[in-house]
């Protein structure tokens, strides 16, 4: 097994030198990306998104991507700040939905002893209906709920992640009681999805990405995005914009072990800050449809700081962690 | 028609000799990693996705479409040979399949399964040409409910099946179903008997119990008999090859696998697990044979692994119809299809034709390329029998326990897989079956939180569950399932009397 794992490894590490080569004299950084997630998400592939664009651009001369998958991130970010103290080419892939999953975790281990290094992209929440539903407006939908948010059902991704927190705000913005929402969790988006076409539920919520085919064949109804309201366009209108009070994004960033010096930190920020404006980072966000949030250093360490606060007290109004 | 003309431009695609060479190199890694435990097919394109960038879109998918095939067959090879399902879709073929191997008959038993494999692929293939549009409207109608009752017929079906008696049987179920409740809660968000171990939190790993259990409690249990009488294994006994009797009694149990495999696999919940064992329980009730069952039934290796395959192309129905991942894999392959920004959805077969049909006659070219590939290879296969067992169970400890590692590094995971070892060795010890124990983690965290999802939709009515057509149908399959045997018995034993 690890014969042909290491192979595969060193093909990757070959093609990605041949690209650097070509590109620009190899710059000497030899990162680790950590994705704390299986294959195949988010997380993941923004990993390996940076892996691409670092290695082409020339800013890396090597990058590795591992995976460690479990519980939300709590299991990657417990080896970040135990294993790696100190390794000032070590980044780990972080995002959003950790923030809620290490307070409903009860983790031991939280992001304050992480490094904060860069937020690189950001998705905003969709909220959708089925093509058939008599709800044509955020405002119909708001009232429903201020009318009985129990019989209002959501369809979204799991306890406690940012789509959950998205319907919450969602409630609470309308004016009604956000512990009495109905919302009803699915293994990812994708099964939501299922739930929604089916006309199982009233409304779905999820990353705009897992709706955007569905809408544009019709099929889904976009009532609005929880984007800011200056950012609305005709086909993708804000929910701000229609007169209710809710902006999130799933952001996801990249945070660095603890124990690093300030050069170490400024090497990796350095690196983060050539990457986001290489073309070949834009061209990936371009194919993902990932909008780009980049911000660095103490403005995310705040932000983050930030996020945190307002997650912990959304998750304690809807009964998922205990005050 | 339409689709049969766009199906020849598709091979017209797919036959061109670079995108052969990628459907053979696709083919060629998915085998080789669906053999290992622990490095599945979604771990390999999430490997190869940086480097196919650089190639054709339609030459990375075919590639990505032949790991996935090749990763199925692969895992039933190991199934079959060694007790160790490379996955948690070819435990169902681990069964019998290990049974024959044991009993000299491991070519038949690869040979049924790779010719399974390609009907299925094939007839799986051609339903997913011809019925995608109109299956997935079925899927998508499917709602919780839904999933409930077909997941009470699974266990009807699944606990009847296995084990001499139903007390030991459901033994086993019940302790799947206590594994099943560990982790987070997905409905509620909170942690179940997971003890404050973060390891925990994501439920028990299928893949860390079925290795556990099959292959290392295998293990423990050949090293505690070795001094009592030493096993003889003969590698080869009979033919190596199907005898004409094997082909008589695979044909059907390969169509009725196919029957189960692509309905099940298209429906965005259904998976792979439950038609392989429905089709294994069909197989054992309606055989001509039923004495071989527990020995090593032909039946057993054929039907299942037709299920696994016909799941695996029923799969991409809602993959390129919805968008819709359904499985690791699968999601791997959406993150291909939006490297080249297309995405798949309801306008995919409209904007991008070539591609989709390309990928459907690939489809065919990968099934036949396995088929070409494995058959001469079952001689060479076989031969890993014919190692002297303390090395081959030795051999089979370090591959179980690399690729568990290699999945999920973590000592809490090595741990448990040898908790679970120790676990397969007593209930072999004891003489209880151990597949409920699997099929319990699988379907019950299933049928639980699509029970709590159909009340939670219904504000906690429970008369959802007959309101719904499909539902109510499927619930009384499974009552007659539960009640007609007794009813029979009744009957027969009041026919004795009267004669």
């Amino acid at each position: 097994m690890s014969h042909f794992r290491k192979g595969l490894w060193r093909s990757a590490l070959a093609a990605a030198a041949v690209a650097g080569f070509v590109t620009s004299a190899a710059a000497q950084m030899e990162l680790k990306i950590m994705a704390p997630a299986a294959p195949g998400g988010g997380w993941d592939q923004t990993a390996r998104s940076m892996q691409q664009a670092l290695t082409q651009a020339g800013i890396a001369k090597s990058v590795q991507v591992a995976n460690v998958p479990g519980a939300g991130g709590s299991i990657g970010i417990a080896q970040l700040v135990n294993n790696s103290k100190g390794d000032g080419n070590q980044l780990m892939v972080m995002g959003y939905v950790m923030v809620g999953a290490l307070l409903t975790n009860k983790s031991p281990v939280t992001l304050d002893q992480t490094t904060p290094i860069a937020r690189l992209t950001s998705e905003y929440e969709a909220i959708v209906v089925p093509a058939s539903s008599p709800i044509k407006s955020v405002k119909e939908l708001a009232d429903a709920i201020k009318a009985d948010p129990a019989k209002v059902t959501w369809a979204g991704g799991s306890a406690g992640g940012v789509d959950h927190i998205a319907a919450a705000l969602f409630a609470k913005a309308a004016g009604a009681d956000p512990t009495k929402i109905n919302y009803i969790p699915f293994s990812g988006g994708g099964e939501a999805l299922a739930a929604i076409l089916g006309g199982k539920v009233t409304a779905g919520i999820s990353g705009y990405g897992e709706f955007e085919s569905q809408v544009k064949a019709g099929k889904l109804r976009l009532l609005g995005l929880t984007s800011p309201a200056d950012k609305a366009t005709a086909d993708l209108p804000s929910i701000k914009a229609q007169g209710l009070d809710l902006e999130i994004a799933n952001w996801r960033a990249v945070v660095a072990p603890p124990g690093i010096s300030a050069d170490q930190k400024k090497a990796l920020m350095d690196a983060m800050d050539k990457m986001a404006k290489s073309k070949e980072w834009q061209e990936i966000l371009k194919a993902k449809g990932w909008e780009d949030s980049y911000m660095s250093g103490d403005a995310f360490a705040k932000n983050l700081a930030d996020e945190q606060g307002r997650t912990k007290d959304v998750l304690t109004a809807v009964g998922l962690v205990k005050s | 028609m339409e689709a049969f003309t766009s199906l020849a431009s598709g091979l017209s695609v797919a036959i061109q000799p670079m995108n052969l060479l990628f459907a053979l190199i696709g083919v060629l890694l998915g085998t080789a990693v669906g053999v290992l435990p622990g490095i599945g097919p979604a771990l390999t394109v999430a490997l190869l996705l940086p480097i196919t960038f650089k190639l054709d879109p339609a030459g990375s998918i075919i590639m990505f479409a032949g790991i996935y095939y090749g990763g199925m067959y692969g895992g039933s090879t190991t199934a079959i040979l060694i007790n160790t399902p490379g996955e948690s879709a070819s435990m169902a073929t681990a069964l019998e399949g290990n049974l024959m191997a044991k009993a000299g008959r491991g070519g038949p038993a690869l040979a049924t399964s790779a010719i399974g494999s390609f009907v299925a692929g094939t007839i799986a293939t051609l339903g997913l040409t011809l019925l995608a549009p109109y299956l997935v409207e079925v899927a998508v109608s499917f709602g919780p409910e839904d999933y409930f009752a077909l997941m009470c017929v699974a266990f009807v079906t699944v606990s009847a099946t296995f084990g001499d008696s139903p007390v030991r049987g459901l033994s086993s179920l019940f302790i799947g179903l206590l594994l099943g409740l560990v982790g987070i809660d997905i409905l509620s968000g909170q942690s179940r008997l997971s003890f404050g171990i973060p390891e925990l939190y994501d439920n028990i790993e299928v893949t860390t119990l079925a290795v556990g259990l099959f292959a290392v409690g295998e293990a423990l249990y050949v090293a505690s008999r070795r001094h009592i009488h030493e096993e003889k294994l003969e590698a080869v006994r009979g033919s190596l090859w199907m005898t004409k009797e094997d082909w008589k009694r695979s044909w059907k149990p390969w169509l009725r696998g196919t029957l189960y495999g692509f309905p099940i696999g298209a429906l965005p919940a259904g998976g792979a697990e439950i038609p392989t064992f429905l089709s294994y329980a069909t197989e054992k009730k309606l055989t001509k044979y039923p004495e071989d069952f527990g020995k090593g039934a032909i039946e057993g290796v054929a039907g299942p692994e037709a299920a696994n395959n016909a799941s695996a192309a029923g799969t991409l129905v809602p993959l390129l119809t919805l968008g819709l991942p359904t499985s690791a894999t699968a999601a791997m392959m959406l993150a291909g299809f939006q490297q080249y920004g297309l995405n798949p959805g309801p306008l995919l077969f409209a904007e991008q034709p070539n591609l989709v049909w390309g990928l459907i006659a690939s489809l065919f070219i990968a099934n036949t390329m396995l088929l070409v590939l494995n058959l001469p290879l079952v001689g060479l296969w076989v031969k890993l029998l014919a190692i002297p067992q303390p090395w081959l169970y030795a051999g089979i400890l370090v591959f179980a326990t690399m690729g568990t590692i290699a999945a999920n590094p973590s000592p809490v995971e090595l741990i448990m897989l040898a908790v679970f070892g120790v676990l397969g060795f007593l209930m072999r010890r004891f003489d209880f079956p151990i597949a409920p124990v699997v099929v319990g983690l699988i379907l019950g965290p299933i049928a639980e939180s699509q029970l709590r999802r159909a009340l939670s939709i219904s504000l906690g009515d429970p008369m959802v569950l007959l309101q719904s057509p499909i539902s109510a149908t499927l619930l009384g399959i499974a009552v007659i399932a539960l009640v007609l045997p007794f009813v029979l018995k009744g009957m027969g034993r009041f026919k004795a009397v009267e004669d």
